[in-house]
């Protein structure tokens, strides 16, 4: 029997011996990293280890994303104490506002992260990076303070769940209601300590964007990780990005799977997961007519070019709904510029959107879009647990980004077919 | 605050009041995001649960179990929420199931967790739960019942025999200086 994805990688990064679900390793990390509510606590603990400097300074980043630009002096604090550490360990991957972007698009796109690499972030949505091929998976800051030291991670290898999406999605459909729907049928532990690795000819049709919001999201049924055959799409995508060379790592025809799921992608439509849990999961249609106070259309799961191209072309020529308000928020400074060139921001101006610096902002109901008592919200970020994104008794719909753009120009939870 | 574990040789034993959480909490319940501005254990106590339970947090005592379901900890890697359960008091938390972050991050914060099948079914908040770590008994006090928890896994047995991630860590750099 063959290995897994997962497991070959973890094998590559463990000593080259043949894996098997349950086996504990000390896998190679090749790249990690912390943000600014993140690093503060692994810099405390890695001062503890007593080492003098970080195990390779080109391998180790810190992003300021969550609370950044800051948003009041205890965030200030927290991004200083992250400066300070590394300007004083020279780490050439610290990424100042204004250069810097949500974590998890940022590493992906500065060509950080590569195929059959092992890449461990502190933070949960460090699962977005399998979509190229790694092995990339989130830790706490103790965690990732023992890794920052070492170089190294303690880890037991994973069984896998293979998804297979058959045929081709329909109209309206993204990787975040591919995502969605996997998720709603599983539940929120369905793949709790396990790998999710994905495959099938719908994924051909998947631009990289979309193939990264369905990796963002395996966290949210539990998963250690999620991953996908690093094929040309991804390829095409990697090679003129990457500041390391990289060797692709491939499944084995014969790995041994702990189940495989099979999924028409031409009957999934899209769908929303209701308040409050991203398991939730019902279509739009059946949703449609919530009244919504606000939109949201960012985070590390949805806030790429593509996600923003779908959503200025539902909004070209319209206006947002006058009892709505829609938040844009690009992910990265680079995403943004390319936004602008292509007349995006413009057309979401017109239509009275907010358009932001980069930040995880709303997502976490921290600054740029909180929720008061009572009020809706349509988010494209990844979670909708009670108080997220603001007040307890708020609301959050989670859903792609055609949906989001939909709803702020209906000021209700709209299908994209009923504006275009 | 006082350490509520009774030190016996290597057991640890906790007795407490328990409090009773569903399935699937999440750690933005156990502590909202709104307050990973700080990283101070006491301020992070005091808002655990806010979102779910305004009241709770003031009611636990030093020593108190934290009594859950499935999936207890999914959701974000904050090491804020095992250190925020930590601060207000619990010195254990028993459930059906967890969620892989929160686990690792409860014992290297050094939050005992205890994973148990049918503890959660039995108890309502306010019972009084007696926990043996080591031997992984759990008796409600209260309904009279005994449990036994699942026995740590390897992975986990190793870390905590090995004084937790950091302490592991830091010996294993000494072991590489003093071979280099
Ligand atoms: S955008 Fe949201 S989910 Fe993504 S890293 Fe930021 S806070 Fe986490």
């Amino acid at each position: 029997m063959g290995m897994t994805l997962t497991e070959k990688i973890l094998s590559s990064r463990s000593g080259g011996g043949r894996l098997r679900p349950g086996d504990l390793i000390e896998a190679g990390v090749d790249f990690c990293f912390a943000n600014d509510v993140t690093a503060p606590l692994a810099i405390r603990e890695f001062e503890k280890i007593g080492v003098p400097a970080v195990f390779d300074r080109h391998r180790v980043a810190m992003v300021p994303d969550h609370y950044a630009p800051n948003k009041d002096i205890a965030s200030a604090e927290q991004c200083r104490v992250m400066r300070e550490f590394a300007w004083a360990h020279d780490l050439p991957h610290y990424y100042e506002v204004g250069r810097a972007g949500i974590g998890h698009v940022l590493l992906a796109e500065e060509g950080l992260v590569l195929p059959g690499e092992v890449f461990i972030g502190a933070d949960s949505h460090t699962c977005t990076h399998g979509a190229l091929g790694a092995f990339s998976t989130g830790v706490g800051s103790s965690d990732l303070a023992a890794v920052m030291a070492t170089g190294e991670l303690w880890l037991r290898v994973p069984e896998t769940i293979r998804f297979v999406f058959k045929g081709s999605p329909a109209p309206w459909v993204s990787g975040k209601d591919l995502v969605l729907h996997v998720i709603g049928e599983i539940g929120v532990d369905g793949a709790r300590y396990r790998s999710m690795e994905f495959a099938g000819e719908a994924l051909r049709h998947l631009s990289m964007d979309e193939r990264f919001t369905i990796t963002n999201m395996v966290i949210e049924a539990g998963a250690k990780n999620g991953i996908m055959e690093p094929d040309e799409v991804v390829l095409d995508w990697v090679e003129p990005r990457a500041r390391r060379s990289f060797t692709p790592v491939f499944p084995d025809p014969d790995a041994e799977y702990a189940a495989v799921r099979e999924y028409d992608a031409g009957r999934i439509e899209p769908v929303v997961a209701a308040p409050s849990s991203p398991g939730n999961v019902v279509p739009v249609r059946e949703a449609a007519g919530v009244a919504v106070d606000q939109c949201f259309i960012g985070a590390c799961t949805n806030g790429r070019i593509d996600d923003l191209r779908v959503a200025a072309h539902l909004l070209q020529g319209r206006r947002v709904h006058p009892r709505t308000r829609l938040m844009v928020i690009p992910a990265t400074p680079r995403i943004y510029r390319q936004a602008m060139q292509e007349g995006l921001i413009e057309t979401f101006l017109d239509a009275g959107a907010s358009v932001s610096t980069p930040t995880c902002g709303p997502c976490l109901g921290g600054h740029m879009g909180v929720l008061a008592a009572g009020e809706v919200c349509v988010s494209t970020s990844a979670r909708n647990f009670v108080g997220r994104l603001g007040h307890r008794d708020s609301r959050v719909y989670l859903s792609g980004p055609a949906v989001a753009a939909a709803t702020a120009v209906m000021g209700r939870l709209a299908h994209p077919d009923e504006v275009r | 605050m006082s350490d509520p574990d009774a030190r016996e040789g290597s057991a640890v034993r906790f007795r407490g009041t328990a409090w009773k959480v569903g399935d699937h909490v999440d750690t933005d319940a156990i502590i909202p995001a709104r307050y990973l501005v700080t990283t101070d254990p006491t301020e992070l106590a005091e808002h655990c649960f806010e979102d779910m339970d305004p009241a709770l947090a003031r009611r636990i005592r030093p020593g108190d179990v934290l009594v859950a379901g499935e999936n207890f900890g999914q959701g974000s890697s904050r090491e804020h929420a095992p250190v925020a359960l930590k601060a207000a008091g619990i010195a254990c938390v028993v459930a059906r199931s967890y969620a892989r972050i929160f686990y690792r991050n409860a014992f290297n914060i050094g939050l005992p967790l205890l994973e148990c099948q049918d503890l959660h079914g039995v108890t309502e908040s306010g019972d009084i739960v007696a926990v043996d770590q080591v031997a992984g008994t759990i008796s409600n006090e209260t309904r009279g019942t005994g449990h036994q928890a699942a026995p740590l896994p390897e992975f986990m047995r190793r870390l905590v025999e090995a004084g937790g991630i950091i302490e592991y860590a830091r010996r294993k750099v000494a072991g590489r200086r003093a071979r280099s």
